[in-house]
Parts: structure tokens; sequence; C-alpha cells
């Protein structure tokens, strides 16, 4: 298969060789060196709001910008509420679809599945948020006959299905990496094929499904336009269970909505870059723990 | 006797949950192509923005998409190809390797308003180059640089051992068979996975927001430190920012950047099977 033009052209000297095998070594360093960058540039820029204010500051309840209050806990709570909700809708989706699609589905029906999961996949998220704005909220607003669609759980619904490509395909793999013999162990017990799935099959993809969900939290957290687009924006502090049915802000919203106004090197320029750390640090663990799972899989070669 | 049924609705059961799943992402883009397709004609693609973005097109959005796409691939296909090159052909399994594993993990997970904000104090503040394409392009490289190669890297590992022992065999060296050979036979699975993390680029809102985007400038950009509308950023301030927006015209813009977006999605899905039929690995 090595094309003829290979020995019609000159060999490279040695020299450009070793250039070439050098940049190829320095590309493949470079991701190192982007982490490192952008945590550095998060701290140059956010650091400093840790000394102009206060720590018990920056953690109490009330996000004021415009009166110099910085608390960022609404704005935690608030990431958090959305993204765990979004969860709650996400995973018994996401693991009956990689199921359905894995082991029961005839193939007709999962290439008909699996391209459509992966066109939500696709679409952008502003596109997503402003249909969550102008389709699901409305929905939402008469079904629950809230003053207003734009809430936490019209949020978390959008998120959910953000969420879902990730946690689909996760959770494939990790069925897919389920031996054979468990099946046919299962089956030769005398159980039928829906029992052997969900009482051998799945809680053997166990580890793999958890690492699906923390893909998919990664995710949600992270995720800026549509949220901000349908939550609602307001920075208060979800107390009860009906905050889920009220505005809420998350982090990555309030970074989007007000650093196009604010003054470089005023305290609250620095409190955005800070929320940004917050944010970096949270989803660094969140991926570092997804990924360990992922690698001691692949060099174990196969489960747990 | 009742297992056979059981797991009958079992199995309609999983089916109807799937159907959960599927049907509202089709509802999402039949909504957006019914009620986007009525604003759509040539000169809501070919013509500039006036009357405070409510009449006229969204040329200079799309000008600006198609500029920030490329000017993200000019940065990022190199170094990630690079990149997967490294980490197929020449890395071995050391602690470093994992490291920029765990790095490229890291940067995939890594928020996009994070992203914006890494853009805004590095490349516009620090280095000065204003917000521009040049800051956007180079922000939306480094995001979508851990999709390129790690795909890029499952397209290069695909391609059999054989061919390079061949290679090496008849005198080539590790990057001469690696150029004539591995980088060729690779080549759809790589311009999929650069097809698929560019289309995230030109969808992305957030790590733009600092960084190019201008809310409104009806004019097309003349240089890399211009700023620019891009099409994203426009859909989120014509459907939040600008009151008394037509719906129609939302709509319109709306179902442009999913066109593109999804048609770009199809063209990389085809190249990937055609060349999967092709081959004869």
């Amino acid at each position: 298969m090595a094309s003829p033009r290979a020995r019609e052209r000159i060999p490279l000297s040695r020299v450009s060789e070793f250039t070439i095998e050098t940049l190829i070594r320095v590309l493949g360093f470079s991701t190192i060196g982007l982490v490192l960058l952008i945590f550095l540039f998060l701290l140059r820029e956010g650091m400093p709001v840790f000394f102009e204010v206060p720590l018990r500051g920056l953690f109490s309840s009330r996000w004021y910008p415009t009166f110099a209050i910085f608390g960022a806990l609404p704005l935690i709570l608030g990431s958090i509420l959305v993204t765990l909700l979004a969860i709650v809708i996400a995973l018994p989706l996401g693991v009956a679809t990689a199921v359905f699609v894995r082991e029961v589905a005839p193939r007709w029906a999962r290439e008909i599945l699996k391209p459509i999961i992966e066109v939500l996949a696709g679409i952008p998220s502003v596109v997503l948020g402003f249909f969550g704005m102008t389709f699901v909220a409305p929905l939402v607003r008469d079904v629950l006959g809230a003053p207003t669609g734009l809430t936490a759980f019209s949020g978390a619904i959008i998120l959910a299905y953000m969420a879902l490509p990730t946690l689909i395909s996760v959770a494939e793999d990790a069925l897919d990496s389920v031996p054979k013999s468990y099946r046919d162990a299962g089956l030769a017990m005398g159980a039928t094929r829906w029992q052997t799935i969900w009482r051998v099959v799945v809680p053997a993809a166990r580890s793999g499904i958890l690492t699906a969900v923390m893909l998919g939290m990664g995710r949600a957290i992270g995720e800026t336009m549509a949220v901000m687009m349908v939550t609602g924006n307001a920075a208060v502090m979800p107390s009860s269970l009906a905050s889920l049915f009220r505005p809420v802000r998350t982090m990555t919203a309030t970074i989007a909505a007000e650093m196009g106004e604010v003054a470089r090197g005023s305290t609250h320029y620095h409190a955005l870059f800070g929320i940004g750390i917050i944010l970096f640090v949270l989803t660094f663990f969140i991926n570092l723990a997804a990924a360990k799972a992922i690698f001691q899989k692949k060099r174990k070669g196969g489960l747990r | 006797m009742n297992r056979a049924l059981a797991q009958k609705l079992g199995f309609a059961l999983l089916g109807l949950v799937s159907l959960l799943v599927v049907v509202p992402i089709l509802v999402v883009i039949g909504v957006i192509v019914a009620r986007g397709i009525v604003a759509i004609n040539w000169q809501f693609l070919t013509t500039m923005p006036h009357g405070g973005m409510k009449e006229g097109g969204i040329l200079p959005a799309i000008v600006g998409t198609l500029l920030l796409t490329l000017g993200t691939a000019l940065v990022a296909v190199p170094i990630g190809i690079g990149g997967a090159v490294y980490l197929s052909e020449y890395a071995r399994d050391t602690r470093l390797t994992r490291a920029i594993r765990l790095a490229i993990v890291n940067l995939a997970g890594i928020p996009s308003i994070v992203y914006g904000l890494f853009g805004l104090g590095m490349f516009v503040l620090f280095f000065r180059f204003g917000t521009s394409i040049l800051a956007g392009s180079l922000t939306l490289a480094i995001m979508t640089l851990p999709v390129i190669i790690s795909t890029a890297e499952e397209a290069l590992r695909a391609v059999p051992q054989e061919f390079r022992t061949v290679s090496s065999s008849l005198g080539g060296t590790r990057w001469q068979g690696i150029r004539n050979i591995v980088l060729p036979q690779a080549l759809p699975g790589i311009i999929t996975g650069v097809i698929l993390g560019l289309l995230r680029a030109a969808g992305e809102t957030a790590p733009i927001l600092f960084t190019v985007a201008a809310f409104y400038l009806p004019r097309l950009p003349s240089s890399p430190l211009d700023q620019t509308m891009a099409l994203p950023y426009h859909l989120y301030v014509i459907s939040t920012q600008v009151p008394g927006m037509p719906l129609s015209v939302q709509y319109g813009t709306a179902l442009v950047l999913l066109g593109l977006v999804l048609s770009l999605n199809i063209v990389a899905t085809l190249i990937r099977g055609y060349f999967r039929r092709k081959r004869q690995w």
C-alpha cells in the first residue's frame, strides 16, 4: 500500500527530520501547558478578589455587585441546584436509552436512534436556549401556573437533554465492555434477558455508568448560554423545594451576563474571574475523577 | 409465567423512554425549521441588518462566524494533528503521557465561559489583541483542540501496525512512514474529527462574548484585528437584548445557525461512512 511516490521523494535530511520530530513532541506536550496557562490567567485576574473582599463576604448569601456585595453563595447553590436536577432527569432517561440501544433494540431502531442522539450533541447551546425560552418556558408557565416559565426547572430540562448525548454514549461503552460470558451465565441460569440485563449487565457496568454521570454533570455545570437564557437569572438563594419553580442564577450565567459591563481591574471584574476559578477547579476535579475511572478500566482491559 | 410478560413490558418501557429522548430532539428541529423558514430568503442571507436589526439581513453575522471558524481551523488543526501524531506514534506509556491525556480530558471539560474569561485575560488584554477575530479564533482554537486531538489520535491508531512495519522495512524513517503512509490512511478519520471540532467552535457563544463579538456592526470586518458579529451571539442578542424583535427573524437566525451546523455534521458523518466502506483494512 505504500505509495510509489514515497520512493521517489528525496529523503529528508537527518536535521529536518529531527526538527519535525521535536516539533511534534512540543505539540504533544502543549496541552499540559495550555491547562496551566488557563489556570494561571484565571488566577492572575481573579486572585485579587480574595484580598479585596473578606472571605466571609465572598460566601455570604447576597450578590449585589452594584452595592459592592459579592456573596457567591446564591450563584454556587444555583449552579448545584440546576445541575443536580438536570442529572436526576437525565440519568434514568440516559441509562434506559443506553440499555435499549445496546441490549434490546433491533438493528433498524438502533440505526435511527443513534444518529438523532448525535444530532442533539451538535445543536449549539444558544439554539437550545432560544428554543427553551420561546417554547419550553411558556409551556412550563402554563402547566405549572408559575408567573414566569423561566425557572430552575426549565433550565434543568434543557440541561438534562444537553447532558444526554455524553451520558448515553459513555453508558453504552460501559455496557459494551461487560463480557458476553456474564450475559451467557445469566441466561444459562434460566433468567430472562430482562432479568439478566438489570441484575447482571447493568450492575456490572455501574462504574462506567457512574463515569457517564460525572461527565454529564461536568458538562451541565459548565453550560452557559442555554442556562442563562432559560433560568430567569435572579440571584436569589434557593431556599426550599419551591425554588425549583422560581428563577435562579448560575455561576456561568453570572459571568456571561455581567462581564460585558464591568470595568477592568474593578472588584467586580476580579470577582467574576474568581467565579471562573471556582468553575475551573470544580470541573477539573469532576473530570479528574471521571478520567481516572476511564484510564483504570482501559489498563485492566475490562471491568471495574 | 409472568416473566415473559415482565420482559415484554420492560422492553416496551425502555423503547418508550428512548422515544422520550428522541422525540423532543425532532420537535426542536421541526419547530425551528417550521417557524424559521418563512424568514429566510436571499435578502435575509446576503444583506446588512438595519433598523435596529429588526430589518434587513444577517450577512455580517454569517461572514463573522465563517471567518472565526476559519481562524480556529488555522490554529487548531496543525496543533491538534501534531498532538495526535505524538500521542499515537511517539508517546510511550509513561507518567508524562498520562499527564498529557489527563490534560486533554480536562481541557475538554473546562466550561466554555471559562475559555471566554481566559481569552479575555490572555489574548484581549495581555497580548493587546483587543476584542477581535484574532483573539476569538485563538480562544476557540484552544477550546476545539481536545476534540481534534482525540478523534485524530483514534483515526491514527486505527491504521494497522503492519503499515508502519512495512514502511520501516523498506528503509523509511519513522517520520517518512507517518507522512507518506499513516497520515494519508488516517486522513478521512482526521477530517471527520476536524469538522466535528470546528462545528462546536462555530456554534459556541460563551467564548466569544468578551473576545470578538460585536452587538451591532453592520459592516464586514477588514482585518483580523476587527470586531465582528457572529451568528450564535447574534441569536442571543436578538432574542434577549432587543425588545420587540420579530419572532420570525429570531427563528430565521436560529435556523441558519442550526442548518450550518447540522449540514456540516452530516458531511462529516458521510465522509466517515464513505471511507469506512472503501478502505480495505
